[in-house]
Parts: C-alpha cells; structure tokens; sequence
C-alpha cells in the first residue's frame, strides 16, 4: 500500500541521533549503496532495495530527486519468487530419477539428495518472475520521525534492517511505551513514573 | 529508554486504556476540552474489545455506521478493555477515517478528505505533498490525544480519571 493509495496503514519510527553531515549527500549514498537490484536473472527467491518513489521501476536518486518540501520521500521494493511445492515436488521426482538412471544406482545419498534438490530450486527459481512489493517511506528529518506505508511485520523488518544499514542510524518503533518517553515531553520525574505504571483495571 | 523488546510487551497496555480513555471522551463530550474549537471526533465503524477469561481471551468485535456500542459497554463491565478502535476526525468540511491499535499504536484503514486527481506525472509531487499533510494531520491529533493521556496518566490525576470511567461504565 502506498502514500497515495485511497486507504493506507502506518507505522512510524523514531530516528536515534543525527546524519553526519552532509545529510543529503550520506542519505543519497545510502539509498545508491543499496539500490534495488532485480533478480530476473538469478536464482534468488528475494530481492531487497531502495526504490524511487515516483519510478518504482527506474530508480534514480541523482541530484535532490529524492527530496519533496521538508522531507525525503523513497520507497523500499520488495521482490519475492514463489514456488508452489507441488512443482518443486514434481522436478524433484524427474532429476532423482535422472540422477539414479545416469549412476546406475537405487538410492542418493543425504548429501545428493539436497544437491539435487538446491539444482531444481536454482533451475527453477531462474524460470519464475518476481512478484513486486512497494512501500512508500517518508522521513521528516526535522522531527526525525520516519512513516513506513505498511503495517505488514516482516516487510516492517526488511525496512528496519535496511535503514540501519543505509544510514547507520537506529529505528525506533513508535508504539504505547516510546510515545510517551520520547514523543510526550515528560519531565524526568515524569518519566520515573511510567517505568513503575502497572496495568489500570477499570471494573473489578 | 527501555530495551524496545521487553518495553513493547511491558507496557502495550497503556495503549488499551489509552484507547478506553478516548472512547470514555468522546461519549462524555470531554473530548472537545482538547481538540480545536469547531474539530470533532467521533467513534467511527468499528470498535473492538478484549478480556481475559481464565487462560483464554474474549474478544467482541462491533462493526458498522451508527452501531450500537452496548455491545461494547457490557463488555466494558466485565472487565474488558478496548483494543482497536475506528475513530472519524473532522476539521472544517474535511472528514478523515482512520483505526488505531493499542498494543502498537498502529494506523490503519486511513481515509484522508479528497486530494486532486493525477493527471501528468508532473502532479505526483504535488499529490503527494498534500497526502502527507493530510496524513500528518491524523498523527499529530494521536500525538496531542496520546500526550494529554499519558500526562495524567503518571500522575495523581488519573485516580480521579478511573473513578469518572467507572461511574460512565457502570451508567
């Protein structure tokens, strides 16, 4: 789901500490360091990279394309190839008895066995098109507050991972407990007590 | 700050009375004492609650325009708290829908006022601006909800506060 989709879900983050400057510049290198690449052509089952937000296809991050007002606005791409075990299933039967028909042989060993079985995935996962995931991030730098355009968890997780990578600077996932110690504005003495709150029971 | 993954777990139930406080403004009418003059919100199509039973957990789910929510007071009653909650925002002529989660405090379903049409590739920018102002919108009103809350929360303010929800509860 994207910024400009007609229903989205957020979940946003804090950013621990500061790019180093030139901001731009450390932000710029980090989404060319890790630029989507496309896996058409290889056999892995997963691709994971920065994307430009308004070419999800053609990413481009040259000059300030990557800026809109006060924020920097990108997109992560997710590329995932899926196989039904039903198919592995069937290649596996026909290259096992390949393998036996050429050895001569009743049986694979364990260790040919996963061979076999890492050649049908390769072989396979190289004739499969990867489905294409796109989440919109916007980062209000001022506020260091990031909104990630999906609550989807592990696409939550590539995202986090990923900007840790990028730009070295933690995420903190805003959720009941961060809200308030780092977005409320309590004083230390206000902060003391909510680490002692224990849950409120409303009716006995 | 607390190790993210223990204070997750530790403390998702602010974010339950968090969202209980909400409903109990908005049924009282005390909700406008925070919001801008003229600004409303109202509970919108869908609210959910859960409560802990012996070892298992019951969950009631009430969906729908103009529901009525004594589904949700009895269960209220019996101890429960609310766990998500669809809330309708107005400002102005502009309406935004939006659902909020407790344990996470997670945006969903968001449904912001109207924003122009794309026609060329030259109006994303522009689209996209407003769609984020608009989005903002909807944050900073959690944030300004979530920061009142919490502020009597840690304080002496809340006995009083749990008193005032019971006696709604119970009425």
């Amino acid at each position: 789901m994207g910024l400009l989709s007609s229903s989205v879900s957020i979940n946003r983050y804090y950013v621990e500490g500061k790019i180093e400057e030139p901001v731009l510049e450390v932000i710029k290198k980090g989404l060319i360091k890790y630029l989507f690449k496309e896996t058409e052509d290889t056999p892995a089952d997963k691709s994971v990279g920065w994307t430009s937000f308004n070419n999800h296809f053609r990413p481009d991050f040259e000059g300030s394309s990557f800026v809109l007002c006060d924020f920097f606005i990108f997109s992560l791409r997710i590329d995932k190839k899926s196989l039904s075990s039903k198919i592995i299933k069937k290649f596996l039967y026909f290259e096992t008895l390949k393998r036996l028909t050429e050895s001569g042989r009743s049986y694979l060993s364990s260790n040919e066995k996963t061979m076999v079985k890492e050649h049908v995935l390769s072989i396979l996962l190289l004739r499969v098109p990867a489905t294409p995931n796109i989440y919109d991030v916007v980062w209000n730098y001022e506020n260091s507050i990031v909104s990630f355009f999906s609550n989807n968890k592990s696409a939550n997780e590539e995202f986090e991972t990923l900007f840790q990578k990028s730009f070295k600077n933690h995420l903190i996932k805003i959720f009941p407990y961060s809200e308030a110690d780092i977005l409320s504005g309590l004083s230390d003495k206000e902060r003391d007590a909510l680490s002692l709150l224990s849950l409120t029971k409303f009716m006995e | 700050m607390l190790d993210a993954s223990i204070s997750y777990y530790r403390y998702a139930f602010l974010g339950c009375e968090f969202l209980t406080w909400v409903w109990f403004l908005i049924s009282t009418s005390s909700i406008n004492n925070i919001l801008k003059k003229g600004d409303s919100l109202e509970i919108g199509k869908k609210i959910v609650l859960e409560r802990k039973v012996n070892d298992s957990i019951e969950k009631i789910t009430i969906k729908g325009k103009d529901a009525d929510l004594e589904e949700g007071m009895v269960s209220l009653k019996k101890g429960a708290v609310v766990k998500e909650i669809n809330l309708l925002y107005r400002s102005g002529e502009k309406e935004w829908f939006f659902t909020i989660t407790g344990e996470n405090l997670n945006l969903s379903n968001i449904k912001t006022p109207d924003v122009g049409f794309i026609e060329t590739k030259n109006d994303v920018e522009g689209i996209a601006i407003e769609k984020i102002y608009l989005f903002n919108v909807i944050c900073f009103l959690i944030d300004d909800l979530y920061k009142n809350f919490i502020k009597i929360r840690v304080s002496n303010k809340w006995k009083p506060v749990v008193s005032d929800i019971r006696e709604w509860i119970k009425t």
